[in-house]
């Protein structure tokens, strides 16, 4: 093994060769990454590509099978994350790492080596406001973290690493949680930063957004670069979507026009409290029809959540929940799931699988207690898993067998697998809650075509989604929920972005929904949980 | 250049072998350690070992008893094995064996039945299911804590295990005490479980052998603890909640029920363990029944990954400890080694996460690659 030094002033980090292998994958098969000094470099490339494992290489996770890295033209091998800090290498995951109870400061200063004993929070607060200010970051660095929008404890994380004095920033999905506005801010930090000659590696699969701030871009696909380093300027998103996904991408779904039939689903005022007891539904009413797809619009946190939680079953109301004329208001997620409801849960890990277990394990999940998976007190894994093949195949998930652990499959692929199992159920009605989330266009095109093929078979789907142009495209309807209420509905050809927008923000009211009589305008305050 | 231990995560499950691999060598290491300490205090370890062997295997009379140990411990063990296939931490397995002891004897002290005219097959099959109840209702107290209010449960096991043993010492003290003596009245014959040496008329050799039924009751015990975990709905249930209780509420599974369940079913297996002692070896109620059988069985369930057949062979190993542990001076040996074979299975866990090697080192610090590999990745 010969290494050779390069001189090569302007990069900060080249990733050479770098093979690692998982079983029965090949993560990542020979790949080149380099990062120019002061430049945004985007790694694209679906769930599964290889993105974070790359990624997790460079941070010192992982050894690489072979390859070399070179930091700042120096040769490096890093045995643990440690090792690459002190090289000036910083990561902001997609899940952050912070404290809730302590401040912004505190949460910066965790795990260094300075302060040593004595802790002068306000000389401190100083520095991290300084640094902040340097790179144009909004922060209050005496604030508590879980006072903090998810776009400002985002920015904690970034200070956090900066804090460390890292040069190179790598960001994993940064936009994947933030609402637009806070998304556009995030993109002007990054470009400043960038500016004042820090690197920055963009891992996105939003393609618009990857042509908003990078100045050059690297695709993976299936563990192999597809493009490597290249510049922007003058490509397409379709070609940029084909290198990822290796094929044409369908964007215009294709949905027909039908009429909606029987009505599946009503609500009748519902009113839930959340987690902390305040009012979270105040006299919702909706219906959902056969046929139809009902889409939920809304700023996240406006009830949306709660209302899949009563219509599943997972939590208390008062009011009626018509399912086929039966209410299923307060009973449990086993009479909502018998009654015919389908749920895909918008954790897909947390709640919608079983890490541990297999495939098998996980697709029997709703169907192990009647045929042909059980006729009576034993489980037939034989036929389970015959099932889980089938399914397997038909949903196209990748997986090296059906006794593999559901925490082994990509994002794309276990929502796969959560879809094969509640549409196989043949459900009445199904609730789905941000089904593409943090999925790459592959995947995405794939549930939306299965919610679609649904529609066109006569299902009721309930859609929550803050992917607004998703709404828009998939749904015969748009209910805009505000603040528990549900401000307005219209027919999808009537609807543009516009008007739902300034619902979303509680600025504008539409018409009733059905049934007509709409009370929820002057009764907020009479609903309180206490 | 030189050596170095490198500690990598597994990216590959590991052989289907190497679980049981590691617990058969952590209970190997752990002879090897104890030896170490026996030999500090200027015992000889291998005259010990031997004298281990000679007193738990070395006649039928010498097995018998160390099967006759490992009944109860057998049928605590898979208690333990049970809950904790759901993550419910049961160390409460030694005071459900204290009430199973106690709701059995109440058929006779009581006496619940005609002791003259009850055939003993009645007699016996009642004393089992209010040893199972017992256990069962202690068990249902800390299970309805933890699944209404969500109460550690390791907690309240544990301080319900004083609670059994001095509610044991009251009755046998204060109301059916044989004489002032801290135990009840021998049984009646007809309390008593068969056992082998009861056919010595018949058969010579069986004369003094005082194998029980009771092992019975423990090995058929496995066998449906087995078809439960592994084969049927409820095992499925609790493999599922295990795992992830979340996904299981959301697959509409009611979690509060079957932690009861679970929390029940285990304590009426310890339950089953405090009858058969109480009317296979002790035949009376009397204090210090358990040589704390309820703390073994945590390390035994371990020590078997959970498996109700592992179960079987690993009681034995601590029947034998501790019917060796009774022939020598200082008794502590026993435990002293069984708590080095526990801390060693915990830690061996980490064998199954990581892989550990020695590597060689360039004089920069990097890991040298085998040459072999190399050539593979030239191919």
């Amino acid at each position: 093994m010969t290494i050779q030094e390069t001189t090569n002033e302007t990069l900060a980090v080249e990733m050479k060769d770098v093979t690692l292998r998982f079983p029965g994958v090949l993560a990542n098969d020979h790949v080149n990454l380099t990062l120019r000094k002061g430049e945004i470099h985007a790694l694209l490339g679906e769930n599964g590509a290889g993105k974070s494992t790359l990624m997790n290489v460079l941070m010192g996770l992982y050894k690489p099978n072979s390859g070399t890295i070179m930091v700042n033209g120096k040769h490096v091998t890093f045995n643990s994350p440690k090792d690459a800090i002190a090289s000036g290498i910083g990561m902001v995951h997609q899940h952050f790492m912070l404290v809730p109870n302590q401040t912004v400061t505190e949460n910066i200063l965790i795990g260094l080596d300075e302060p040593k004993f004595v802790l002068n929070l306000k000389k401190y607060d100083q520095k991290v406001r300084e640094l902040a200010e340097q790179f144009g970051i909004k922060i209050d660095p005496t604030a508590q973290i879980w006072q903090l929008s998810v776009g400002e404890q985002q920015r904690v994380e970034i200070l956090k690493i900066l804090y460390r004095g890292a040069q190179i920033l790598i960001m994993d999905e940064p936009t994947a949680v933030l609402a637009p506005q806070e998304a556009t801010e995030l993109i002007e930090t990054l470009r400043g930063m960038a500016k004042q000659g820090k690197s920055i590696i963009f891992i996105s699969h939003k393609l618009n957004e990857v042509r908003a701030v990078a100045d050059r871009l690297t695709i993976l696909r299936k563990g192999r670069a597809t493009a490597e380093g290249i510049s922007l300027e003058g490509i397409t998103r379709e070609a940029l979507a084909s290198l990822m996904v290796g094929r044409e991408v369908i964007f215009n779904l294709q949905k027909k026009d039908q009429a909606a039939g029987e009505v599946v689903l009503e609500l009748q005022e519902v009113c839930a409290v959340n987690n902390k007891n305040l009012p979270a539904l105040r006299k919702v009413n909706l219906c959902l029809k056969q046929g139809e797809i009902l889409g939920i619009a809304g700023v996240a946190g406006n009830g949306q959540s709660e209302l899949v939680e009563v219509i599943t079953g997972l939590r208390e109301c008062t009011g009626c929940i018509l399912l086929e004329g039966k209410n299923i208001a307060n009973k449990s997620p086993q009479a909502s799931i018998s009654a015919g409801l389908a749920h895909i849960p918008e954790d897909r890990i947390g709640v919608g699988s079983a890490p541990n277990l297999s495939l098998t394990k996980n697709v029997i999940m709703k169907s192990y207690d009647h045929a042909p998976i059980s006729n009576s007190w034993r489980v037939d894994y034989t036929a389970a898993g015959v099932q889980a093949q089938e399914l397997k195949n038909l949903y196209k998930i990748q997986a090296p067998n059906i006794e593999t652990q559901a925490r082994k499959l990509s994002g794309g692929n276990l929502q796969k697998l959560i879809l094969a199992r509640e549409l196989s159920s043949k459900p009445r009605l199904i609730v789905a809650m941000q089904p593409t989330r943090g999925l790459d266009v592959g995947a995405i095109e794939a549930v939306l075509d299965l919610l679609l093929e649904e529609r066109s078979k006569g299902g009721a789907i309930l859609l929550v989604s803050e992917d607004l142009e998703e709404l828009l495209s998939l749904s015969d309807r748009v209910a805009v929920m505000y603040e528990g209420e549900i401000v307005g509905v219209m027919d999808q050809k009537e609807a543009d972005i516009n008007t739902i927008g300034l619902m979303m923000i509680g600025s504008l009211r539409g018409e009733p929904t059905c049934p007509p009589e709409d009370a929820a305008t002057t009764n907020i305050n009479k609903q309180g949980g206490e | 250049m030189g050596l170095r231990i490198d500690v990598q995560k597994r990216t590959e499950d590991y052989p289907k072998w190497l679980p049981a691999a590691t617990s058969i060598g952590a209970v190997l290491l752990a002879f090897v350690f104890s030896g170490l300490i026996l030999l500090s205090v200027g015992a000889d370890p291998i005259r010990i070992y031997s004298f281990f062997w000679t007193a738990s295997f070395g006649s039928w009379g010498a097995v018998s008893d160390v099967i006759v140990k490992a009944t109860p411990l057998l049928l605590i063990g898979l208690a333990c094995a049970f809950a904790f296939k759901m993550k419910l931490w049961n160390i409460g397995a030694e005071g459900q064996f204290y009430m199973g002891a106690f709701f059995a004897s109440m058929v006779i002290l009581l006496p619940m039945v005609d002791l003259q005219t009850t055939p003993k097959f009645l007699v016996l099959g009642l004393m089992m299911l209010m040893g199972m109840l017992g256990g069962a209702l202690y068990g249902f107290i800390p299970g309805i804590l933890r699944a209404k209010y969500n109460i550690n449960e390791v907690i309240t096991t544990l301080m319900l295990n004083y609670i059994a043993v001095f509610w044991n010492n009251y009755w046998i003290f204060g109301k059916y005490s044989d004489a002032g003596f801290q135990m009840t009245k021998m049984f009646p014959k007809i309390a008593w479980l068969p056992r082998l040496s009861d056919f010595a008329k018949q058969y010579k050799s069986f004369s003094g052998i005082t194998l029980h039924v009771g092992v019975i009751f423990g090995l058929v015990a496995a066998v449906i603890v087995w078809l439960i975990l592994y084969k049927s709905r409820w095992g499925y249930k609790i493999t599922l909640i295990g795992d992830n209780p979340k996904a299981a509420k959301y697959a509409g599974l009611n979690i509060t029920r079957n932690i009861v369940l679970v929390f029940m079913f285990s304590g009426a297996l310890a339950g089953l363990a405090g009858m058969a002692e109480v009317t296979g070896v002790v035949h009376r109620l009397q204090e210090r029944i358990s040589t704390n059988y309820g703390f073994s069985g945590v390390i035994i369930a371990w020590l078997a990954k959970l498996n109700p057949f592992a179960v079987i062979l690993v009681s034995v190993l601590f029947g034998a400890l501790i019917v060796a542990g009774r022939e020598i001076q200082p008794s502590g040996v026993s435990f002293l080694i069984q708590g080095i074979i526990l801390f060693l299975v915990i830690s061996s866990d980490v064998l199954l996460k990581y892989t550990i090697r020695v590597v060689r080192t360039n004089k920069d610090g990097e890991i040298v690659q085998p040459k072999a590999t190399v050539v593979e990745e030239a191919k």
